[in-house]
């Protein structure tokens, strides 16, 4: 904290009250403090958070004295530190969204609707390995994976099987899917198209994040170049057609539970949200056509402060990105929105029940960080895809968070707060701090063919095994307060045996009954496309799904252009 | 691991079967350092000399394992067979290694026609490992008509694979701009052909032109070999076919102007002065008793010069290593 | 002179579509740090890719990870390929998230451990010494 920094008229405090509140302080620290640690030391001799920073034993205004005033703000106010709205959860309860998926479409049908009848808000799908690597059922990679860990979609009969009975202009729809999500989008928005509604009506979101998925979550097809033009189609194709729907969703989750840091997360996320900022824009479409519905995805972890100081520094970070580098000029533009889910790293096997505390606090982190929608982990989770019985107590969860304990009633009650404050600006500067160091690598992509993210991840995930291990990080019920004879007895979610007969049945029947000469063609089609960037890639897609072509006869069509990405093998 | 049950000479029918069990157990034995495997390894190497042995040498990052992933790809389309030595280095702390060539080799997996050995350089310097010999000889004999040897991706100052390979293979990456200083320093004149991989990279052209400029100052004499700079992209399979085209050419060029055999007279001149060298430290490591600590006393005391304590040295574990 | 170079290979890989390897990637780095060898094949491989590395490789030890839930296929498969290439003396072992009935199930086939998530990175190194050494020269 330097002297001007003090009597900079931006600042809370005036530079007469800080020096005596220095003053107080230290005298503080001589008289109360000492005497108090020559009684009792403290139990550690160093705090820290989440992601590794020391913390002081308390903060004053002090700490936050070179934050500028309008860094902080108002809800709804540029940069957003508060919060993308005004009003917040006193206008709308953030959407509860608890993710399904597995078996058949008609399976995940059912548990699409027990949830809305419990009082859930919004829908979110999660997809098998197969559809998310972009394999048919039939495929031998496909294997034993067929519907087990989310709904198997090979063709949009699939895909009308879904959503069956469910109006898709009234609920938003999210889509946990990657390398192969153009080829969803594409039959959702057939799909719609069938049913005649208006476009521009559908809410939802597809995740679409591909350079996460290089990074941490190793779902990939293509090489990178090619799948970013994929990414960059969605973006453009929504900005176009879909005014209320999220055509990518820029994840900091997967990196999270592939071991990075908060800060790692924050940072990593934003690096990938520049570069497709970059380039949507260099295929000449203008920054605020677009950037309003830019989503985000991220972790809420156990450090409830850390967490809610990572959401509103993330705000702060992406608002000023879009204003002072891409020149955005609509407030929308610069309003960063997040769904976000508790952490399922940090499910535990031993004394399972543990799972629903530890989900509750990290859910309220969450909404303490004004998410604007979320997912809660079922208790199950650490064992198999969830039960609807512990679906359900998560999303109560949530209703308890929501409508018991009044902390939606004040928008960003812990702002002010000297601790989150200088936390949030800590992050903030970190965040740049990483964001200038991937520029002078030669930018993200550069950094990812590098394996840049992938050591940094790497390293903080090896730092947290052991430390885990060594009982440094306290994990109850693993290192600490072990039941010796624990007998885990859990009823989890079965998986139907007959599931992959069923779909590939599903499969071949749509397969001889269609017009293979309309598909062919349209592949012929999709392949010029695909082989100039310069085109967009949805509306031919979009065709081809609604001719019952399937995602893995696209997929394998393309990987005959573009080949597939190897890894680079980082440890 | 360990000593073995089965004596290592019963492999030697089955190694010159082609059977790749017995093939990859002898080169674990050969690895191990055992004694036991030597009389086998003998053998084995009467039945070498066939093999047109590469090697692949690059700084890390440059893409050696995409490139020998691709040239086996296209050796495999013209029905000869491909033994695969790829290096990496161990840790310098703790001895273990961990082995990633063969994340990028995957698509060559399954198929009878291809070997690949991952092996770790366990200290060794130059870019190869003690036993990677050992690995081509059993390769060669097995009946392999390629062998590639990726070397470890370290600096370039000391390079063994150019005294062991009759084809060596220098890759750079382009936007490596420091890298090409060192080659200039080290690589350039080792390499009987020069590859630059990642051509669908925009920066390439100006990596091939760099490349082609260094070569044209240290000509050779008209009649002898003409360094190609290739470029490659792994990815699209560019330059690909042309680079095996040129391997398969300096292979001829060699036999040819009679420098194969002044070649593997190389080879051979450098492997048997190796061993003799890793023989005196082994056998030294091992004795380390106290009549070699006075020896050592009287040179740090200046009692005796280290060129009399050296051949005095030599004089008695000759004794040993012989017997 | 006996051997001094005599290392614990082992071959990791990541079966099936899943791509969660954060856990498989510090078992490679506490094993390499334990001074052994160990061969990372990557994500997404099959049954055939792994056991024809590992007899190639002539390792010691093949570990499979694998959190996609598939492992009662998987396994399997790769119990009888190992059978086919007379490989059985390699020792297989399994990691990730799978319920105990599996597990139980998994070993009577012939895997010689599974390695539940949250194993600590010493109890894998020791498991890994103990069996090689159970088993014993070859």
């Amino acid at each position: 904290m330097t002297d001007d920094n003090r009597t900079n008229s931006q600042n809370a405090f005036d530079g007469m009250a800080l020096e005596q509140l220095e003053q107080t302080h230290a005298e503080w620290e001589q008289g109360e403090v000492a005497s108090f640690l020559a009684r009792q030391p403290e139990a550690k001799t160093e705090y820290r958070t989440g992601s590794g920073w020391p913390v002081q034993r308390t903060y004053t205004a002090l700490d936050v004295a070179d934050t500028p005033l309008e860094d902080i703000g108002l809800p709804g106010q540029y940069p957003f530190t508060r919060g993308p709205y005004p009003t917040m959860y006193r206008g709308r309860n953030w959407t509860m969204r608890q993710i399904a998926g597995f078996g058949t479409g008609a399976d995940t049908n059912q548990r699409f609707k027990y949830l809305l009848s419990q009082g859930q808000t919004g829908l979110s799908t999660d997809f098998d390995m197969p559809t998310l690597m972009g394999y048919d059922s039939d495929h031998r990679m496909s294997h034993g994976e067929v519907g087990r860990e989310g709904v198997a979609v090979d063709t949009i009969d699939d895909m009308e099987a879904l959503f069956d009975g469910i109006d898709l202009t009234s609920i938003s729809v999210s889509m946990t899917i990657n390398p192969s999500a153009f080829i969803l989008y594409a039959m959702y928005i057939a799909l719609a198209k069938r049913r005649g509604y208006d476009l521009n009506a559908l809410s939802g979101t597809i995740q679409a994040d591909i350079l996460k998925e290089y990074i941490a979550q190793k779902e990939w097809i293509f090489p990178i170049r090619p799948s970013v033009r994929l990414v960059r189609d969605c973006i453009a194709y929504g900005a176009q057609h879909m005014r209320r729907y999220n055509p990518v969703n820029i994840s900091g989750y997967h990196m999270s539970e592939a071991g990075a840091s908060p800060i790692q997360e924050a940072a990593f996320t934003m690096a990938n949200t520049i570069t497709y900022v970059e380039e949507v824009v260099k295929s000449g479409v203008p920054v605020d056509d677009f950037a309003s519905r830019l989503s985000f995805f991220f972790v809420s972890q156990a450090d409830l402060f850390e967490e809610v100081a990572k959401f509103r520094a993330l705000r702060r970070v992406y608002a000023k990105i879009m204003k002072e580098r891409f020149g955005a000029k609509k407030p929308e533009s610069m309003r960063l929105r997040f769904h976000a889910q508790t952490a399922a790293a940090t499910l535990t096997k031993p004394q399972y029940q543990v799972n629903i505390v530890r989900t509750a606090y990290q859910a309220l982190a969450a909404v303490l960080g004004g998410c604007q929608s979320l997912h809660t982990n079922g208790m199950d989770e650490a064992f198999a895809i969830p039960t609807e019985e512990a679906m359900k107590l998560s999303l109560r969860t949530q209703q308890v968070i929501a409508e018991e304990t009044n902390v939606t009633s004040v928008v960003d009650p812990l702002g002010g707060s000297y601790y989150v404050e200088k936390l949030t600006t800590q992050m903030e500067r970190e965040i740049f701090a990483i964001l200038d160091k991937v520029e002078a690598m030669g930018g993200t992509v550069k950094a990812i063919e590098d394996g840049w993210f992938q050591r940094e991840i790497a390293d903080t995930a090896y730092e947290h095994a052991i430390s885990k291990a060594d009982g440094e990080k306290t994990v109850i019920g693993v290192n600490k307060y072990v039941e010796e004879d624990e007998d885990v007895d859990i009823e989890t979610h079965p998986y139907d045996p007959e599931t992959e007969k069923r779909q590939i049945a599903r499969l071949h029947a749509t397969r001889s009954d269609r017009d293979n000469e309309k598909v062919a063609a349209l592949m012929e089609e999709l392949k010029a496309v695909a082989q100039d960037p310069s085109r967009n890639i949805i509306p031919t897609t979009i065709e081809l799904v609604d001719a019952r072509a399937s995602m893995g006869e696209i997929i394998e069509t393309l990987k005959g252009l573009w080949g597939t990405y190897r890894e680079v093998p980082v440890f | 691991m360990v000593s073995d049950p089965t004596p290592s000479c019963e492999f030697v029918a089955d190694v010159l079967a082609g059977r790749t069990r017995a093939v990859a157990r002898l080169m674990t034995r050969a690895e191990a350092g055992t004694d036991e495997c030597r009389p086998a390894m003998a053998e084995i190497y009467r039945h070498t000399g066939r093999a047109h042995v590469v090697g692949i040498t690059g700084v890390p990052g440059c893409g050696k394992s995409s490139l020998v992933t691709a040239v086996t790809q296209a050796i495999r389309a013209e029905g000869r067979t491909v033994g695969v030595v790829a290096v990496d280095p161990s840790s310098p702390f703790t001895g273990g290694a961990i082995l990633g060539d063969r994340i990028r080799m995957g698509d060559l997996v399954g198929d009878p026609g291809v070997f690949i050995r991952s092996m770790a350089s366990r200290g060794a310097l130059g870019g190869l490992a003690r036993a990677t010999l050992d690995a081509v000889d059993l390769l060669d004999a097995a009946g392999f008509d390629i062998v590639l040897i990726e070397t470890v991706g370290v600096g370039q100052d000391e390079v063994d694979i150019v005294r062991v390979a009759d084809t060596t293979v220098v890759v750079s990456a382009p936007g490596l701009g420091d890298d090409i200083q060192a080659i200039k320093a080290g690589v350039l004149e080792i390499a009987d052909l020069h590859v630059v991989s990642k051509a669908d990279r925009p920066d390439a052209n100006k990596t091939v032109t760099e490349l082609k400029q260094m070569l044209m100052l240290g000509l050779r004499d008209a009649a002898s070999w003409r360094v190609p700079v290739i470029a490659t992209s792994a990815e699209t399979g560019e330059g690909i076919a042309e680079l095996l085209a040129a391997i398969d050419k300096h292979r001829t060029h060699l036999s040819t102007d009679g420098n194969l055999a002044d070649r593997k007279r190389r080879s051979a001149e450098a492997r048997t002065l190796k061993i003799a060298e890793d023989l005196v430290r082994r056998h030294y490591a091992a004795r380390r008793d106290a009549a070699t600590d006075a020896l050592i006393d009287q040179v740090s005391n200046r009692k005796l010069d280290p060129h009399s304590a050296a051949r005095q040295l030599l004089g008695t574990l000759n004794s040993e290593i012989t017997s | 002179m006996t051997s001094e170079d005599d290392k614990i290979r082992v071959l990791i890989a990541k079966v099936g579509l899943d791509g969660h390897d954060r856990g498989v990637k510090i078992v490679a780095r506490c094993l390499r740090d334990a001074g052994m060898d160990v061969i990372y094949t990557g994500l997404h491989r099959t049954p055939d890719e792994v056991v024809s590395a590992a007899v190639q490789e002539d390792v010691d030890v093949i570990g499979i990870s694998l959190l996609s839930g598939a492992h009662m296929t998987i396994f399997p498969r790769v119990i009888e390929l190992m059978r086919d290439a007379d490989a059985e003396d390699i020792l297989l072992l399994g990691g990730g998230v799978m319920p105990d009935e599996d597990v139980v199930e998994l070993k009577a086939m012939g895997v010689a451990e599974i390695l539940l998530q949250d194993t600590p990175p010493a109890e894998i190194v020791a498991t890994v010494k103990r069996l090689v050494e159970e088993r014993g020269p070859r």
